[in-house]
């Protein structure tokens, strides 16, 4: 048996998605922007998709906006959002437990284009409080883009809230929110103050190379990409028809069953975090309790760490995934589960499972008893985990 | 990512423990980093007789500790002290760029293990 657990870093392409893909890498080939039959075709289809993803939204056609998928559509909104702010607005607020996409992206702002930014705070759980967020406001603010929903310790932010309250403290803030694991899988926080939304297509079915921003009306967004006015001269480059179609097919397949593999997804959530915590010792929860998405389940373990357990996951057939420094390349571990308060070594032993509505019970217990298994070998090996325990410095926040 | 061989270190660990009645004992890294690595060892009549380690951290971590316990394994202190980490790496047929300091620390280990011994040895 091999069960693939890691639906948050990418997930299989369904059947929908595939079906309305299909015509349009065969046959349909025509240059949406051209004239003849096989072009209009395209176009045709394309606007169709459009406004599929749009009714899934609940917003108008003319406010999605199709890009290669969620890092450019971060990009994009950080980069032209702080260039709307123009001369006076040079600041920007991002929270502490966003994706690198906005982070890196951030960053590449204040040390190149003479931005600053601030960072608004996490508690325990990966929630960004409205107090957090008033703190990191200040008169010159461009943009603030918070995290719909937390990549790697799944916790859901309350974004109408804080999108809410920065509007109050100065309308002409841009909101805008990743939220790239939450499409697909919760109702998207639209038609309030949110100005901006990034999506991708990979992460709920769809194929990987397309997402969406979506724009709402009335904010001048300038482009980001350059060329021959593709998306109404917002962002040029050929559109991509067969990945638009299938994004759209998959987005509509998962808005209709939305209710549905939630509750079954979470179901097999518990059932694996029940199972996790109850075997194996020295070991936690990470991110917030019930306020988290569907399929997410982050786990903290003591004397341990994340990439080589994955790697002995991968051995006895579960595909999982860490925020280890190993993962990044750096000593340093994931930024999220530094902000969330963890000490600095016991950040380095976190493990992610994310299920989807594909997985099954008996899976669920199959990578309970690999978990355990897997975690029991890496402290076998492990100079920091003594018979039963582990070593002292860790005993405080597992006890 | 890893070598075929790097995989084989990693899934089947050679001289993974403690040595019995060890009189070598070295420790380097630390877990605020992701990497410990732990080697002790049975020196007699100036051979490494026996060699074991324990290892926090990543898959590199893991295979270059094996990897460098075998290399040693039954070799003079003298030739031991000469092993580096590009041999390590060699044997393992490389490692990605951001895991060699890995191979650092199992040279490190090494050598702390034996500085160890020579200094009961004059104590």
């Amino acid at each position: 048996m091999y069960v693939y657990c890691d639906n948050a870093a990418t997930t299989p392409l369904s059947k929908q998605a595939y079906d309305a893909m299909l015509p349009w890498l065969e046959t349909g080939y025509g240059n949406a922007s051209s004239i003849y039959r096989l072009a209009r075709e395209a176009k045709v289809a394309l606007e169709g998709a459009r406004k599929t993803v749009a009714g899934c939204l609940g917003v108008a056609p003319e406010e999605v906006y199709f890009t290669s998928g969620g890092t450019e559509s971060d990009n994009w909104a950080l980069k032209s959002g702080a260039e709307l702010g123009g001369g006076e607005r040079r600041h920007i607020v991002i929270s502490a437990v966003e994706h690198h996409a906005v982070v890196n992206t951030a960053e590449y702002l204040s040390k190149k284009k003479g931005y600053t930014h601030t960072e608004a705070a996490a508690d325990k759980d990966g929630l960004v409080s409205a107090e957090a967020l008033q703190k990191a406001l200040r008169p010159n603010t461009a943009l603030v883009s918070v995290i719909a929903a937390n990549n790697e310790i799944g916790t859901i932010q309350p974004i109408e809230e804080l999108a809410g309250l920065t509007k109050e403290y100065d309308k002409k803030i841009l909101f805008h929110t990743d939220a790239v694991q939450a499409a697909g899988h919760i109702p998207l926080p639209l038609n309030g103050d949110v100005d901006m939304l990034s999506m991708s297509a990979h992460k709920f079915g769809g194929p990987k190379g397309v997402g969406v921003l979506y724009i709402k009306n009335g904010v001048k967004l300038p482009p980001l990409l350059h060329g021959g006015g593709h998306e109404r001269g917002r962002r040029s480059s050929t559109e991509n028809v067969a990945g638009i179609l299938g994004l759209a097919a998959a987005l509509e397949y998962m808005t209709s069953n939305r209710e549905a593999f939630a509750a079954k997804v979470t179901k097999l959530r518990e059932m694996l975090i029940g199972g996790i915590l109850s075997t194996v010792p020295y070991c936690k929860l990470t991110g917030h309790r019930e306020k988290r998405l569907p399929g997410t389940a982050s786990f903290i373990f003591a004397a341990l760490e994340g990439e080589s357990l994955v790697l002995r996951l991968d051995e006895l057939g579960v595909a999982g995934s860490s925020g280890s420094a190993c993962a990044s390349g750096s000593l340093d571990p994931s930024h999220v589960l530094m902000a969330i308060g963890l000490p600095h070594e016991t950040a380095h032993g976190s493990l992610r499972l994310t299920v989807s509505h594909t997985n099954t019970e008996e899976e669920m217990e199959f990578v309970i008893r690999a978990v355990a298994a897997a975690a029991e070998r890496c402290r076998a090996i492990s100079p920091l985990w003594d018979i039963n325990r582990p070593a002292a410095s860790f005993l405080p926040y597992f006890e | 990512m890893y070598t075929e061989r790097v995989m084989d270190h990693f899934n089947n660990p050679r001289n993974m423990g403690e040595v019995d009645h060890f009189n070598a004992e070295g420790t380097v890294g630390n877990a605020k980093c992701g990497d410990i690595m732990r080697i002790t060892m049975r020196i007699e009549d100036g051979v490494i007789q026996d060699v074991k380690f324990k290892t926090f951290g990543c898959g590199a971590a893991v295979a270059t500790s094996s990897m460098a316990t075998e290399m040693v394994k039954g070799k003079p202190v003298e030739e031991a002290l000469k092993l580096t980490n590009s041999a390590v790496v060699e044997a393992l047929e490389g490692l990605p760029p951001a895991k060699i300091h890995c191979s650092v620390l199992a040279e490190e280990a090494v050598k702390a293990a034996i500085d160890d011994y020579q200094k009961r040895r004059q104590g």
